[in-house]
């Protein structure tokens, strides 16, 4: 599959290039935005989106001619941004560093099933207005199309430059970017910055979505959320809140997956960038431009988690409360509810898991749906493929997950705050990737099949009642390790490195070795909760744990409390259990999950039972 | 307050540091004794943090090398430094705000932890031992953690009823005082060789100083070797056996406190240039002299007669 | 001092749970250079960051010309005319020398008359004329608290508050940076200066208060409080109650 000539080579330069300028004009935005507000802005993807569908709406439904539309995209979006600053973070400011980027992603999932449920998960193809001649260059050719895209880059650049460069705006731009407090002094009015970057970023990000539909000739509510990420990943190789760093880095992104997908093939295509972006993170995590050694980080002390006191219940509330939920199945006999809680207790093992890694040591994971995809994925091939029992299959799910998900998210270990989130969220992408390619193992898109139930002596485990016990007994089981090991001096040592981890250091807490030990019992207790789904389910594939997974566990765990055991099983009881029994249409339920990670990160950072 | 000190138990030697353009801490030359008290003194940004930082392992130094106990430990890593016996106080106070008063202290202890830490510390068997051993709690667990609470208990009443009865309570709900007591109650649960208190009676009044200074005097009767950075001279004289001066990140000075104190280049660096105003007399000098001293000196003065204006 | 420019009266203040002023009551005159003396952690920069809005008192008033600030964002008080010079300058690093002088008239409107400032900065300090199109981060101590300054002075303010002006800089830069203080008071702009540097900061103060742990202890006017002998245990922290 090898082109031997230069043409297709000229081609791919050319593509990349071209993909480069779309992803540009996210990554500007985003270091943009992470200048003058130090924070990753996730909702940026889903802002490309809406861009996308308002120059579909432009072009299909009021047949504008194309640079009116232009025109309404930025405005638009611009606009968009403005409100998303104004009501996801502005209130926010004060509040603790991880705030704002779990608002971010509350917004994206608020605006993503906003699309979807007003144009449909469908995807739908914007006519092309161009004329479709193109230049022969060399053995390759360009398109109108790409000389579009590349003059918008271009133009946008230089119009950012002489802001930045020559108007008083761009000035306070720059300063705030630079020291927000001494710009402040200086009578900037930074919430009129944060606006404007905001208005600006979200304008060319809209601007990008506009092109990338054309490019591509497809638009679907979900476009958003890999390309965001892209654009994260093109900030970060070219170093955070750099925007001469943004451009390279996007046209070096570009041109990598454009030589990579000629190389290994399309389904290969979102590998390439989350590898890239975890060896930018390990080897280089200021960027490629970075200059020398930098000043060592200022600690984040106190401000990731907001002071807190926690709900303590009582030891008799807690056993009465386990007792209560064992004996539910003997007065409630209905199916459907018992399934519903079963089903919420096989994510409260999620939620565990979560808020041990989250919550306890701190390290907010965005990717924790793929510890479940490889536990589900490791019992069920096990059993099919090996032979294993079902039961023993379960427990070695669990190692194999908690194995696999260290030695992943190991590499991360070594950064803070927003970069953990980035680089877990890769990590989950990347095994939801590897399960997809990796054909001889995991079968592929066609996912697993015929997994065989949980069976005691030959007798499947299958009728309601075992659907609910299962889990929850496996629950009951595993939150009471998590809180012995809380009690025990782990669980000071972890937490002494979520409040101040420069200090934990200075009285001799090894950080790898206390997060490794944090992920590989995290690791254990996903995997189980993955390896019950896979039997319970009987099917799997790549998109049984999609990302949105990983996110409504976050939600959980805020809801619950960080770090907080019975918080975990209690946020995903009401998570789950309580849409599925108010009968929510489902096609609204990731929408209540959105505005609820909002409300709760504005109005109760600190959840239903408190931070522990 | 003769020194008569032990063998070296830290040695620095041309140590530097530059941060861009600044050169924070410059070819500076330190030794402590066992068993000394040693004090660092000089103006805001002398480099007295950095070299704080480069000392116990927070940051690593452009040039120069850092010996402790005879061992080269340059550029080893803070939870190493611990390991061996060195413990630290922060200026700004970091105590770990959302645990107990009771498991900050215990966290101090965290090197000191042996039957739940058994050596030697295999790569990855040792987590995972160290995992097993924290769950299943065998009795060498349980015995080690009622010893060290007992002494986390014993520690923090050195401070009297200052921490004690909020032994519970978060460290987010401290006084700033008490932080810094906390911190120090931190410091001592690692059993330190070697403790670095980086000011610890910032913030404090004098009713707090006084206690806090009967503290540090009791921990150096017990033999702690102690390296202090301290604004409030008084403190500085009355416990220091020896005194050094930085200012721009050098040594300028060394000595007894009285000697350093009567230096004028001392006088010069660290009250001001010309402000040969002796309000850093050594201890027992007369205020009285002390403040006349300065006025003396304020002849000068330009616009006095302006205020009225 | 009925002519107070600024006034503090009463301040009391928080981070989280803990108290940085109690009853903090303090006033700059018209025209008068009045210093903060204390130490470390005693609340002398938390008293700049009450004056200039960056924090909230929780109970107290702050008044400027006898209007009260109370509820004005840090820009709408840089408008009323108080100009700062920050702690270890806050320099914009990677912006030029001319760049960061003249981010201190962004509030000003008045172009023609910000270009002759401009100009008249400059001849107060000639250096950053050198040195217009430099990097400011690549300035030495000395040279960058000049652009710390020079940009205060953009503002056309009538009192600058500055928190430790000689933090750092050799002795022939503090001297220098002293007369410049003094230069700016002649001109009619107050001062009010934070120092941990007693007799620095007394040495050009017409008036001075002492503060320890959030309190004023000691006031009075600078000739005076030289020669205090309480000053010593005040200030540099004896150990008898003082």
């Amino acid at each position: 599959m090898l082109p031997t000539s230069l043409g297709p080579w000229l081609d791919y330069t050319i593509n990349g290039l071209v993909i480069g300028n779309i992803y540009a004009l996210l990554a500007v935005g985003l270091a943009l935005i992470f200048g003058v507000s130090h924070l990753i802005n996730f909702a940026h993807g889903s802002v490309y989106m809406v861009g996308a569908y308002i120059g579909w709406l432009c072009v299909t439904q009021l047949a504008l001619p194309l640079p009116v539309t232009f025109v309404v995209v930025a405005a638009g979006c611009g606009l968009l941004g403005v409100v998303i600053e104004r009501v996801g973070l502005r209130p926010l400011r004060e509040a603790p560093r991880i705030a704002p980027l779990l608002a971010t992603i509350g917004l994206s999932v608020v605006m993503d099933q906003t699309a979807q449920l007003l144009f449909s998960p469908d995807p739908r193809a914007p006519p092309t207005q161009l004329p479709a001649w193109r230049i022969a260059v060399g053995g390759g050719s360009i398109g109108a199309l790409d000389l579009l895209i590349a003059g918008v880059g271009v133009g946008s650049a230089a119009l950012l430059y002489g802001f930045l460069r020559f108007t008083r705006l761009g000035w306070a731009v720059r300063a705030t970017a630079l020291d927000r407090d001494a710009a402040r002094q200086c009578g900037v009015d930074v919430d009129k910055v944060n606006r404007t970057v905001f208005a600006i970023a979200s304008a060319l990000g809209g601007v990008s979505g506009l092109l990338v539909g054309m490019y591509y000739n497809t638009i679907d509510p979900n476009m958003g959320f890999q390309a965001g990420l892209k654009g994260i990943v093109a900030q970060l190789i070219g170093g955070v809140g750099n925007v001469p760093g943004a451009i390279a880095g996007s046209l070096l992104l570009g041109l990598i997956e454009s030589y990579g997908i000629a190389l290994f093939g399309t389904s290969y295509r979102n590998l390439f960038a989350f590898v890239a972006l975890i060896v930018i993170l390990v080897l280089r995590p200021n960027g490629l431009f970075a200059r020398a050694r930098r000043l060592p980080p200022e600690p984040l002390t106190g401000t990731f988690i907001a002071p807190s006191r926690p709900v303590v219940l009582p030891r008799w509330a807690v056993w009465g409360l386990a007792a209560a939920a064992l004996a539910l199945p003997l007065a409630v006999r209905q199916p459907y509810l018992l399934q519903t809680l079963g089903n919420a207790w096989l994510f409260a093992l999620l939620a565990l898991s979560l808020t041990l890694v989250a919550g306890t040591v701190g390290q907010v994971s965005l990717g924790h749906a793929g510890l479940l995809a490889i536990g589900a994925y490791a019992s069920a091939l096990l059993t099919l493929d090996a032979g294993v029992p079902v039961l023993l299959a379960v427990p070695l799910a669990g190692l194999v997950a908690a194995t696999l998900g260290t030695a992943l998210v190991y590499p991360a270990f070594r950064l803070r705050g927003h970069y953990v989130s980035i680089a877990t969220l890769a990590v989950g992408e990347i095994v939801t990737l590897v399960i997809l390619n990796w054909e001889s193992l995991t079968r592929g898109p066609i996912g697993v099949t015929g997994i065989p139930p949980l069976a005691v002596a030959g007798t499947p485990l299958v009728s309601g009642q075992w659907v609910y016990w299962v889990p929850l007994v496996v629950l009951l089981a595993l939150a009471a390790v998590q809180s012995r090991l809380l009690d025990s001096h782990l669980g000071r040592t972890l937490r002494a490195i979520r409040e101040d981890d420069i200090a934990a250091r200075s009285y001799g807490v090894e950080l790898d070795r206390y997060k490794a030990l944090a992920f590989a019992v995290a690791g254990f207790v996903a995997g189980i909760g993955g390896a019950l789904m896979a039997h319970f389910y009987s099917y799997i594939n790549h998109e049984t744990f999609p990302a949105p997974v990983s996110m409504l566990a976050l939600t959980m765990v805020i809801l619950g409390g960080l770090g907080n055991v019975a918080g975990a099983v209690l946020g995903a009881a009401v998570l789950v259990g309580l849409p599925e029994l108010f009968r929510a249409a489902a096609e609204y339920r990731m929408l209540i999950y959105g505005i609820v990670l909002l409300l709760l990160i504005r109005f109760r950072p600190q959840g239903l039972l408190g931070t522990v | 307050m003769t020194s008569q000190p032990g063998k070296p138990l830290l040695e620095v030697a041309g140590l530097t540091r530059r941060f861009g353009g600044l050169t924070a801490v410059n070819g500076l030359d330190l030794t402590v004794g066992e068993g000394e008290l040693v004090s660092v003194i000089g103006p805001n940004g002398a480099g007295k943090t950095t070299l704080f930082n480069l000392i116990a392992g927070l940051d690593a130094p452009d040039a120069g090398a850092v010996a402790f106990d005879g061992r080269d430990v340059s550029g080893l890593p803070a939870e190493r430094l611990a390991a061996l016996g060195l413990a630290r106080t922060f200026q700004h106070g970091r105590v770990f705000g959302n645990l107990s008063v009771l498991d900050n202290v215990l966290v101090g202890a965290h090197t000191r932890l042996r039957a739940v830490r058994p050596r030697p510390r295999l790569p990855l068997l040792g987590p995972l031992a160290e995992l097993a051993l924290a769950l299943v709690r065998p009795a060498p667990v349980r015995a080690e953690e009622e010893r060290l609470r007992a002494e986390a208990l014993e520690i923090v009443a050195l401070f009297g009823e200052r921490l004690t009865p909020r032994l519970d309570q978060p460290a987010h709900s401290l006084s700033y005082a008490n932080r810094r007591r906390l911190e120090i109650a931190r410091a001592l649960a690692l059993r330190p060789r070697l403790l670095l208190l980086d000011e610890p009676t910032a913030g404090m009044n004098p009713t707090e100083t006084a206690e806090m200074l009967a503290i540090i005097r009791s921990l150096k009767g017990r033999g702690l070797t102690i390296l202090l950075i301290e604004h409030k001279l008084d403190l500085v004289m009355q416990l220091s056996d020896r005194v050094v001066v930085m200012d721009h990140g050098a040594r300028i000075a060394e000595g007894l406190p009285a000697a350093v104190a009567a230096d004028p280049a001392v006088i010069e660096a660290y009250l001001g240039h010309k402000a040969v105003g002796g309000l850093a007399e050594p201890d027992g000098a007369e205020p009285d002299g002390a403040g006349q001293g300065g006025g003396n000196q304020h002849g000068e003065r330009p616009v006095v007669a302006r205020a009225a204006r | 001092m009925t002519d107070a420019l600024l006034r503090l009266d009463r301040v009391n203040s928080f981070y989280g749970p803990v108290q940085v002023h109690f009853d903090l009551s303090l006033e700059v005159g018209k025209g008068e250079i009045v210093c903060l003396l204390g130490g470390n952690a005693s609340g002398k920069s938390t008293t700049m960051k009450i004056i200039l809005g960056l924090l909230k008192p929780r109970s107290g008033q702050v008044s400027f010309d006898g209007r009260p600030l109370t509820g004005l964002a840090t820009p709408q008080i840089v408008r009323r005319g108080i100009g700062s010079v920050p702690e270890s300058r806050r320099l914009f690093a990677t912006m030029t020398v001319r760049e960061n002088v003249l981010m201190g008239a962004y509030t000003r409107d008045d172009r023609k008359a910000v270009v002759e400032d401009h100009e008249r900065v400059l001849d107060l300090f000639p250096k950053l004329r050198e040195r217009h199109a430099q990097q400011a981060g690549t300035l030495s101590g000395g040279e960058q608290q000049m652009v710390a300054m020079a940009r205060a002075l953009m503002g056309r303010p009538r009192l600058i508050v500055m928190d430790e002006p000689t933090m750092g800089l050799s002795p022939l830069h503090v001297d220098k940076v002293l007369e410049l203080i003094g230069t700016i008071n002649r001109q009619g702009v107050s001062v009010f200066m934070v120092e941990q540097n007693a007799s620095l900061a007394l040495r050009i103060a017409h008036r001075g208060y002492v503060l320890q742990t959030g309190r004023i202890v000691l006031s009075g006017p600078a000739a005076d409080l030289a020669r205090d002998p309480q000053i010593r245990d005040a200030y540099l922290g004896g150990t008898r109650a003082a």
